[in-house]
């Protein structure tokens, strides 16, 4: 099966230690100019108050700093690297416009302290990022603060008790499909909510009548995905809103996985109350690695007056500022307004695709997932047969037979070159394995992937035990994450 | 894994053995399968009013975190304080790797839940592998 390894082969890579274990005392990667203004004694000024200890600071020169962090930078995966097909997480290309964008000098020194009036372009940033993504989602009202999904939700859910308590009856529970993201019953919970659980039918879908059923006036919201973590569309949306609005309860959706409907449909056009987006997923704003994420909340008029504080707005004077006077806000959620980094490429990538481009983003991202369904159909158990949209969950019911599950076929898939797939996830289908290739991939790379996994399935019914032994040309061969877990060492020690 | 007899199992997989008033709850063999290698349990103080469907504590693996689910109402008499330092316990054998012991305020409650038989029955349709 080793033949079929066609887009990685194994290549000597430099071993690294810590930076603090390079450090030799006297060592230093800078040198100061001399000193143009009067010299000043710290210790005088700040009397006791001086450190002059620094603790275990690393002393390396500037040569060892950047070995230190290239070597570093090759024994990592990304997606510049090849086809990231983490389910759920829409690992897209992260576009260089974006970044050019980014590194425009006004941009990229921009201070949140700067008066208003020399911000006007920062704050157009915001208007124009703002006006998009309600557009996009047909909603009425946006903040931009969170500062990613899960702070999104947090946000959603603020805004929906603020919303029960200004009609001076705040509800007890909150509704979460058994599909949903883990951070949806953490988000309830944390904002005071009980959860509850809302079972999928056989389509893999909400079903309808449990809902009616489950629905009454102690319910606050209900928090759907859509399309849900299997990938599917809920076709009865408007029945499920209807069935939450009759009895006032409002619909909240998570938009996770937005990447799948821009510019086809409008969440505010059937029946979302308020939502979130992830900046870093949908409109392709780095990921992971300290990203940092972006969530911002759309919501309908009604809700608009509770949004974060301070909001952008127009002033008489056709100049935009920010309004601060918003007596029943939830109040700020973020420091300044927003990781303002992120809203620069978003709306890069926004305007460099335009209408059409993010149209056609959508339809790739999903036709891509059918084909990778169709390539993998046979080779790996489908659980669920509805017609998916941006990503695709097999299960590992086939390979379990043989004792190889999908945390192992995954970790098989990083000898093939290729970043694993989401595992276990959702829990609603034992032994998960969910793929999202996104629009970003050729068909040339999403064949290496469909030659790669049904390798993997012909070697688990002919050699099962190179799959359960997997990875075998990494760095460092399977680690144990259960010992990780239960004894974790969070501190290096120098050796003594 | 065969089921014991001598005990009543809930479709959110724990098992439950009375004696009298007073029971002990724990998870099942399906339960730790599903959830794999198991880090962590977080339990109720002793004390504690549990209501027969919520959540008594949670269960974190590998893979996810899952709440434990009260097969029947009462006062929380007794934790297993072992599974705080070995989670690993309830991996190799969850049912004898128990959990809480409650004084149950309706041992009635009981009547309503799975034999061994019914709930094999129903982990099997569940489609569970």
């Amino acid at each position: 099966m080793k033949d079929m390894i066609r887009k990685a082969t194994r290549h000597v890579n430099q071993n690294e230690g810590l930076i603090f274990e390079k450090s030799s005392t006297g060592k230093a990667a800078w040198k100061l100019p001399p000193l143009d203004v009067p010299e000043i004694d710290a210790s005088k000024l700040l009397g006791s108050t001086e450190r002059k200890d620094l603790g275990n600071m690393p002393e390396v020169s500037e040569i060892e700093i950047i070995r230190h962090f290239t070597r570093l930078s090759t024994w990592n995966y990304a997606i510049d690297l090849g086809m990231y097909p983490l389910g759920s997480c829409t690992m897209k290309y992260n576009p260089r416009v974006n970044e050019a964008v980014a590194r425009v000098e006004g941009i990229a020194n921009g201070h949140p302290y700067q008066p208003e009036k020399i911000s006007q372009g920062a704050l157009q940033i915001l208007k124009t990022l703002s006006d998009c993504l309600i557009e996009i989602t047909g909603m009425d009202a946006i903040t931009l603060q969170p500062a990613a999904g899960a702070h999104g939700e947090l946000t959603g859910l603020l805004l929906v008790r603020a919303y029960h308590h200004s009609k001076g009856k705040p509800r007890k529970k909150v509704l979460i499909p058994d599909s949903a993201h883990g951070t949806n019953p953490a988000t309830a919970a944390m904002v005071g909510y009980a959860v509850e659980n809302l079972k999928s039918d056989a389509r893999g879908m909400v079903d309808i009548s449990a809902l009616a059923a489950q629905m009454n006036e102690e319910v606050a919201a209900l928090m759907l995905t859509n399309p849900n973590t299997l990938g599917i569309f809920e076709q009865d949306i408007y029945k499920i809103a209807d069935i939450l609005h009759a009895r006032g309860g409002l619909l909240y959706m998570d938009g996770a996985n937005m990447n799948a409907l821009v510019g086809k449909v409008r969440p505010g056009d059937f029946g979302v109350d308020l939502m979130h987006l992830n900046l870093h997923k949908t409109f392709s704003t780095p990921h992971g690695g300290g990203g940092p994420g972006s969530g911002p909340v759309a919501v309908k008029k009604f809700l608009e007056a509770f949004l974060p504080k301070p909001v952008v707005v127009t002033k008489p004077d056709g100049t935009l500022g920010f309004d601060y006077n918003r007596p029943q806000s939830v109040g700020r959620v973020r420091a300044f307004y927003g990781n303002f980094g992120m809203f620069v490429r978003a709306l890069a990538y926004i305007q460099a695709n335009g209408p059409e481009g993010l149209r056609q983003t959508t339809e790739d991202a999903v036709l891509n997932a059918n084909y990778i369904r169709k390539g993998l159909e046979g080779a790996y158990d489908l659980p669920y047969s509805t017609p998916n949209m941006h990503e695709v969950v097999f299960s590992d019911k086939l390979q379990a037979k043989k004792g190889v599950r999908t945390m192992d076929i995954a970790k098989r898939l990083i000898d093939y070159g290729f970043h694993p797939y989401t595992t276990a996830f959702p829990l609603i289908v034992p032994g998960a394995m969910m793929i999202e290739p996104t629009e970003s991939e050729s068909i040339e790379e999403m064949d290496l992937f469909i030659d790669a996994m049904k390798s993997i399935a012909e070697e688990v019914e002919q050699d099962p035990q190179t799959v359960l032994d997997a990875p075998h040309s990494t760095r460092v061969s399977r680690l144990d994450e259960t010992a990780a877990a239960r004894k974790p060492v969070l501190r290096w020690k120098p050796t003594a | 894994m065969p089921y014991p007899t001598d005990r009543k199992y809930t479709k959110s997989h724990e098992w439950i053995q009375a004696n009298g008033k007073s029971a002990t709850v724990g998870i099942t063999d399906h339960a730790q399968e599903a959830l794999g290698d198991i880090v962590f349990v977080e339990l109720p103080k002793v004390g504690t009013e549990l209501a027969v469907g919520k959540p008594f504590g949670t269960v974190e693996s590998v893979k996810a975190v899952s709440d434990l689910f009260t097969p029947a109402s009462g006062k929380v008499t007794e934790i297993n304080g072992e599974l705080a330092t070995s989670p690993e316990k309830v991996n190799k054998d969850a049912h004898s790797a128990w959990m809480i012991k409650i004084a149950l305020s309706d041992p009635k409650q009981l009547d309503g839940l799975l034999s061994a038989a019914d709930y094999e029955k129903f982990v099997a349709e569940e489609g569970g592998h």
